[in-house]
């Protein structure tokens, strides 16, 4: 057993390092992590495996009933597992007085779980009373979650949860279980009761947490979309809790292991590839232009060149404002105003290739213009370079996924392996 | 002598009725809060002992009074003893009841978050399930101080304390000339007396169930 655990734990060494040196998670592993209710032939979950390293923002997604929720409570031990062992930040929590270890693990859970006989501050509050901090550190703790979750402390503190929109229940759950700032959060479902508009804020909203928090979490969903959103890492499983997949929300896409994950992914996975990537990671060409200011002259001159059939027309402050087409000013007979079509949509650096794509096929000649922070021109993305870079990003990612896969096999042969020569007696029949 | 009269008349040994009637409603509904609450908690997590116990409260409830002051009366004697037992008895159904329903009505959601924050089982109780549970346990307590308050009158049967002395005395000197105003007496003092624990129980509502479920 001990040489075994030595070589994952060396896994996870190589390929954690680059977690962020503001780090404040938790790593955690499932070692062999089984559930079996008693009565039941099958377990519920079944020796689950897996190193999730600090920082990381792992999602459980997989069909109902597949054991994901059970899985995510036996970390904080709602569900008490059957054998196998939890390891957070390298220590053994599995005989641990459950009461202490959950107030060190942040959980939040779906429709919120606020208490309703206590005010929005109360709530929060509770876990730090528990651990013992005094007042008026508490006091400045609530305010501050608030804050981090968008609620004005003084409009919200003394509210009761009832009077409280279903999104704003949700970030007050969300405050309580970072109340005391534990390294490793736990969220159950936590958007899947509210409306669509406002679970898009609420995913928003929490990758931007994390990105200044850096914890450790673990987030059950069923929704792949929301998966895929969020997730540095996916966990696709299936039937008790076994993982189909493990791995980023890229390699899910262009590569999916089986037929159960493509299933999963669904339709379009090469349209949802298309959200994971930013404009300003595929190359934006230079695109010839002229301002409203330069003489007709010139612009006459330059579109009747030959090196180009279109200008791109640039306002005052340098914002794209119309396509020029050769021809256009002699229909237009030389008029600015009138002549060409006008721009209808931009995209920033910042916007998804989803976002560009969608601006390419509305414009009508196959290009979009690309805008700096104030809407100046920056330059243009068109077809080409969008299927180009597609094309690339998915030929990467099958690359990088065909490893993991390598990877996965190696190791679940080697399990089977330690099964057969009956060293780990509690999954004896899987080895067939 | 008129009613208003004979009031003007008895008002003391009235008042120490009245008194002592509601001390005695009030004392054992202390006692059966107390127990009916703690009889709820031990047993509302288990299907079969929730079961049992309002069973048990209601089968109680179905003796008749003067019947169990009566079977009593061997056991513990005569005055406050039998009073103090049967009125506790019956005064633990409808507390019971509405506890057991109560902490069973608490979500399971919350519970479980409750838990999943590290609260300890203790404090799940106390701070989560019973404040939860309470409004339908103080409505039973409601309840079963009016049923008390009548009840309470038997007791005089057994030489209790209370206002059911003036209305046995009435029942027993019928066709006396005081007899139906001593029988209105009792009977009105109680009504009076109930109204004003109902009351009571109204303010308390109002200081002790969080605003934020108050209905």
């Amino acid at each position: 057993m001990s040489e075994a655990t030595t070589t994952t734990a060396s896994n996870a060494a190589s390929s954690a390092p680059k977690a962020a040196a503001r780090t404040t998670g938790a790593t955690i592993e499932l070692e062999n992590l089984t559930k079996r209710y008693p009565g039941s032939s099958e377990p519920a979950v079944d020796s689950v495996n897996m190193e999730i390293k600090a920082g990381e923002l792992v999602i459980f997604v997989g069909p109902s009933g597949c054991g994901k929720s059970t899985t995510l409570k036996m970390i904080n031990r709602l569900i008490e597992p059957t054998s196998g062992r939890i390891r957070i930040d390298g220590e053994d929590v599995t005989d641990m007085d459950p009461v202490k270890l959950r107030r060190k693990i942040g959980y939040a859970i779906q429709s919120s779980g606020l208490f309703p006989h206590m005010t929005v501050a109360q709530n929060i509050a509770l876990v730090p009373k528990m651990i013992g901090w005094p007042t008026a550190k508490i006091k400045d703790r609530v305010e501050e979650m608030l804050d981090l979750v968008g609620l004005d402390p003084g409009e919200f503190r003394g509210r009761y949860p009832r009077q409280l929109s279903g999104g704003q229940q949700q970030r007050v759950g969300v405050a309580r279980a970072l109340a005391a700032d534990p390294p490793v959060l736990l969220m159950d479902e936590p958007f899947g009761a509210v409306d669509p508009i406002t679970r898009d804020h609420l995913q928003d909203e929490l990758i931007r947490l994390q990105h200044e928090l850096h914890k450790t979490i673990v987030f059950v969903t069923h929704d792949f979309d929301e998966a895929i959103k969020l997730g540095d890492r996916i966990a696709v499983l299936r039937e008790r809790s076994h993982i189909a997949q493990f791995d980023t929300p890229e390699a899910i896409l262009t590569n999916p292991a089986d037929d159960f994950v493509s299933g999963f992914v669904g339709a379009g996975a090469a349209l949802k590839r298309l959200n994971l990537t930013r404009v300003r990671d595929v190359e934006v060409r230079d695109y010839p232009t002229v301002t409203v200011d330069d003489p007709l002259q010139e612009i006459f001159n330059k579109l009747r060149d030959g090196t180009t059939s279109e200008l791109l027309l640039l306002d005052k402050r340098g914002r794209p404002y119309k396509w020029l087409r050769r021809g256009d000013l002699m229909r237009a007979r030389g008029s600015l105003a009138r002549a060409g079509t006008l721009v209808h949509d931009t995209v920033t650096r910042d916007a998804t290739l989803r976002d560009a794509l969608e601006a390419v096929l509305t414009e009508s000649a196959g290009r979009v213009a690309v805008t700096g922070r104030r809407g100046e021109y920056t330059g243009v993305v068109d077809m080409e370079t969008l299927m180009n870079s597609v094309h690339e990003l998915l030929e990467q990612d099958r690359l990088d996924a065909i490893e993991h896969q390598h990877d996965l096999q190696d190791q679940r042969a080697e399990q089977t392996h330690r099964a057969q020569e009956g060293e780990g007696a509690g999954y004896g029949e899987d080895a067939s | 002598m008129n009613f208003w009269d004979y009031l003007g008349s008895r008002h003391e040994q009235l008042l120490m009725d009245a008194f002592q009637h509601a001390s005695a409603v009030f004392q054992c509904m202390v006692v059966a809060t107390v127990l009916g609450v703690l009889i709820g908690i031990v047993t509302y997590r288990s299907e079969w002992a929730g079961n049992l116990a309002t069973l048990t409260t209601s089968t109680l409830l179905t003796i008749p009074s003067l019947a169990l002051i009566g079977l009593l009366i061997p056991i513990v004697g005569l005055g406050v003893p039998p009073t103090v037992i049967a009125l506790t008895l019956y005064g633990l159904l409808p507390i019971v009841r509405n506890a057991i329903v109560g902490l069973r009505g608490v979500d399971p959601a919350l519970v479980d978050a409750a838990k999943g924050i590290g609260m300890s089982r203790t404090a799940r109780l106390f701070k989560v399930e019973l404040p939860l549970a309470w409004p339908p346990i103080l409505t039973g307590i409601r309840v079963s101080t009016q049923m008390l308050m009548g009840i309470a009158a038997i007791a005089a049967y057994a030489s209790g304390p209370g206002l059911g002395n003036e209305i046995f005395r009435g029942i027993g000197s019928l066709g006396s000339k005081n007899a139906l105003n001593q029988v209105l007496a009792g009977t009105l003092g109680i009504v009076v007396l109930a109204l004003l624990f109902d009351a009571a129980y109204v303010l308390i509502g109002r200081l002790t169930i969080s605003r934020g479920i108050r209905v």
